[in-house]
């Protein structure tokens, strides 16, 4: 029997180009901020897929609860007049 | 009335995970789940996380004897790519709620499997283009299937790792037809490669779909969308013309094209062979486990090592 | 000895360098003591790989024999090897790789910082792509000294075992011989007493940052720069070479 636990785990955040979102890539174990860069790095950039990481402890991700998934989404489902197209714009207008 | 309510709460979530299958929806691992569909998922993900990570030895078996610089480089970032995969899976198996040291645990007392293909041993150079030719071709039938899983993370990790793994199989093609063009010895080595790797490599797919206990439920959670049979004609049917095209003979007499079906026929896979490596009486099964532990234990100290640093480190802060 | 001649055997020994120490990196796959230190391992393996075939490379082309990496890197016998001792130890616990590893990519950061500047274009293009790997390795490697030596008990004996045992092989990183001195006239070669200063600094500050100590015997192992090696560079070779000596027609 093993009485042994996983070193802290980490969510890793790549940015494929300067400029670009962060996007989830994974995760990966290690016990401080520089093994978790590093391994990070090793792990998910092997292919020069990265100009830049971010690493967050896992626990302190707060993800929203699938069960609110309408309290918390719904509403912003009608407010159609947040979309350019909601507008009507005059004939002849230009670049708007 | 305890008991009625725990009934209630069980259709209910019993009904949105079943809305969430009828639309093709993935399930992400914090929606609520049946039990089965858990467990069924632990255990194909960590089989198939610790199938990687044993993976990595019967090629390792050759990376100090690469014969060129290039050839070292190839297959060091080959292996390095399934130890890769291996961290993908274990990752996204721990979002159901199990932990990698659960995991390895579980290998090592034999509750958790791997592959049976990599209970043969790699025995010449070719091996090593076979396995990244037949085992990396059948794995990759059966990888681009599991895309489409229905398990959010578990398909996530797989795009990923089709997406790497497309020069495996091209560099073991490249390391047999560089044989098959070279010296007689050479040829040789190839030959018996091939001959020894194919008929496993079909055992990869798993039993027929007539025989096969867990493809029930698997289909049913939308976990694997291709039957066992399905994915293996897949891989034939390419393969066979990949051996022809560089001189390999596929070591199977009964093997002919089958226009009626659009397949390729093959001769009968020796199941009792299957059933004997599974059981744990292959060429490297006592090894291959007794590496993985012996690793695992030797490196105890650098991870308890870590862990003390890390606990003294948040003392000072 | 010819400016061409000295330029030859520099390529070699660097190269040489590069490609037993990633023989030896590379024995760590599968090996490793946690899945995520498998690939840094051989990351560093694959970098060191590269390396050594584009040294060798451009040491085959001057060398007026035509000879290609894999020829010099396969078909060589140990006293043709050029290599510093310390990259031909073999690894016996991971406290071992990481306070090798500092010490040599340690040595290659501020080596390769200096070849960024030489007079040789290539070997300067060698060098801008080698000082970022070697950058990388240092910080690596001197991360996971740190954190064994102020571990556990136990990795903290490790880990001055290891510096202790292998303290006695960093001399030679900095030997000066004919072809350096050559070399370092024309601007092609780095000066290592210089880079020796630099490496003493940086060791210096990281060793007791780790809870280690180094030792005060100063006796140091020689022989890389003539070619007599430990016997270790015997077995490496029997196992590197195998295919190519075995099967001298072959093409892989």
């Amino acid at each position: 029997m093993t009485n042994e636990t996983d070193l802290p785990r980490w969510e890793v955040f790549t940015q494929i180009k300067p400029g670009a979102n962060y996007m989830h890539a994974g995760t990966i174990h290690a016990s401080d901020k520089k093994m978790a860069l590093q391994n990070a790095r090793d792990t998910y950039t092997r292919r020069g897929e990265g100009t830049s990481i971010w690493v967050v402890p896992s626990d302190a991700i707060v993800a929203s609860n699938p069960d609110d998934k309408e309290m918390f989404f719904d509403p912003s489902n009608d407010k159609i007049y947040r979309l350019p197209t909601f507008y009507v714009m005059p004939e002849g207008a230009k670049a708007i | 009335m305890e008991q009625r309510d725990d009934a209630l709460v069980q259709s209910t979530m019993q009904s949105a995970f079943d809305r969430k299958m009828e639309q093709d929806m993935p399930i992400e691992p914090k929606d609520e789940m049946p039990e089965g569909y858990r467990k069924h998922l632990i255990r194909q993900m960590s089989q198939h996380a610790h199938s990687e990570v044993i993976g990595m030895q019967p090629e390792g078996n050759w990376i100090t004897r690469a014969p060129s610089l290039r050839a070292r480089q190839i297959l060091l970032a080959k292996i390095q790519d399934e130890c890769g995969h291996g961290l993908y899976l274990y990752s996204a198996a721990e979002t159901l709620g199990i932990s990698r040291a659960e995991m390895t645990e579980q290998l090592h007392t034999g509750k958790a499997k791997y592959s049976n293909i990599f209970n043969y041993p790699a025995l010449n150079w070719a091996d090593v283009g076979a396995i990244g030719w037949l085992v990396d071709g059948a794995a990759i039938v059966n990888q681009v299937s599991l895309q489409r899983t229905s398990y959010g993370p578990y398909s996530r990790a797989m795009v990923r790792i089709c997406k790497e793994e497309s020069f495996h199989q091209r560099q073991g093609y490249e390391i047999m037809s560089k044989m098959m063009c070279g010296t007689v010895a050479q040829r040789e080595m190839a030959q018996d490669a091939m001959n020894r790797w194919w008929w496993p490599s079909l055992m990869m797919f798993g039993p027929h779909d007539s025989e096969s206990p867990h493809t029930g439920d698997a289909f049913r959670w939308k976990i694997k969308r291709q039957s066992n049979d399905e994915l293996r004609a897949k891989f034939i049917d390419k393969t066979v013309q990949q051996a022809d095209v560089i001189g390999l003979t596929v070591p199977d007499k009964d093997l002919r094209w089958n226009e009626a079906r659009g397949h390729y026929d093959h001769g009968p896979i020796n199941w009792q062979e299957f059933y004997k490596v599974i059981g744990g009486y292959g060429p490297c099964n006592v090894q291959r486990i007794a590496h993985h532990k012996k690793v695992h234990s030797d490196g105890a100290w650098v991870r308890a090592a870590a862990e003390a640093y890390m606990t003294k480190q948040k003392l000072i802060a | 000895m010819t400016e061409q001649q000295a330029l030859f055997k520099y390529c070699v020994r660097l190269g040489d360098n590069a490609l037993i120490q990633s023989y030896r990196l590379a024995e760590w796959c599968s090996n490793a003591p946690m899945l995520e230190e498998d690939l840094a391992l051989t990351n560093m393996a694959l970098d060191m790989t590269g390396r050594a075939q584009m040294l060798l490379q451009y040491a085959g082309s001057i060398s007026g024999e035509g000879q290609t990496s894999d020829d010099l890197a396969y078909r060589r016998s140990e006293p043709e090897y050029r290599n510093n001792l310390i990259s031909e130890l073999p690894d016996n616990d991971f406290a071992f790789v990481m306070v090798k590893q500092m010490f040599t990519s340690t040595f290659e950061y501020f080596l390769y910082l200096a070849l960024m500047e030489s007079s040789d274009k290539t070997l300067a293009a060698i060098a801008a792509k080698s000082v970022k790997e070697a950058r990388y390795h240092m910080a690596h490697t001197s991360d996971w000294v740190v954190r064994l030596g102020d571990g556990t008990g136990e990795s903290n004996r490790r880990a001055q075992e290891a510096v202790n045992a292998l303290w006695p092989y960093t001399g030679e990183l900095f030997e000066t011989d004919d072809v350096d001195r050559l070399l370092q006239e024309k601007g092609v070669a780095a000066n290592l007493e210089q880079i020796q200063i630099w490496w003493r600094q940086y060791v210096i500050e990281t060793i007791p940052a780790a809870k280690l100590e180094l030792p005060s015997d100063d006796y140091q192992h020689t022989g890389g720069r003539i070619g007599v090696h430990t016997e270790y560079l015997g077995h490496i070779l029997s196992e590197m070479q195998y295919l190519q000596r075995a099967y001298p027609d072959a093409k892989w």
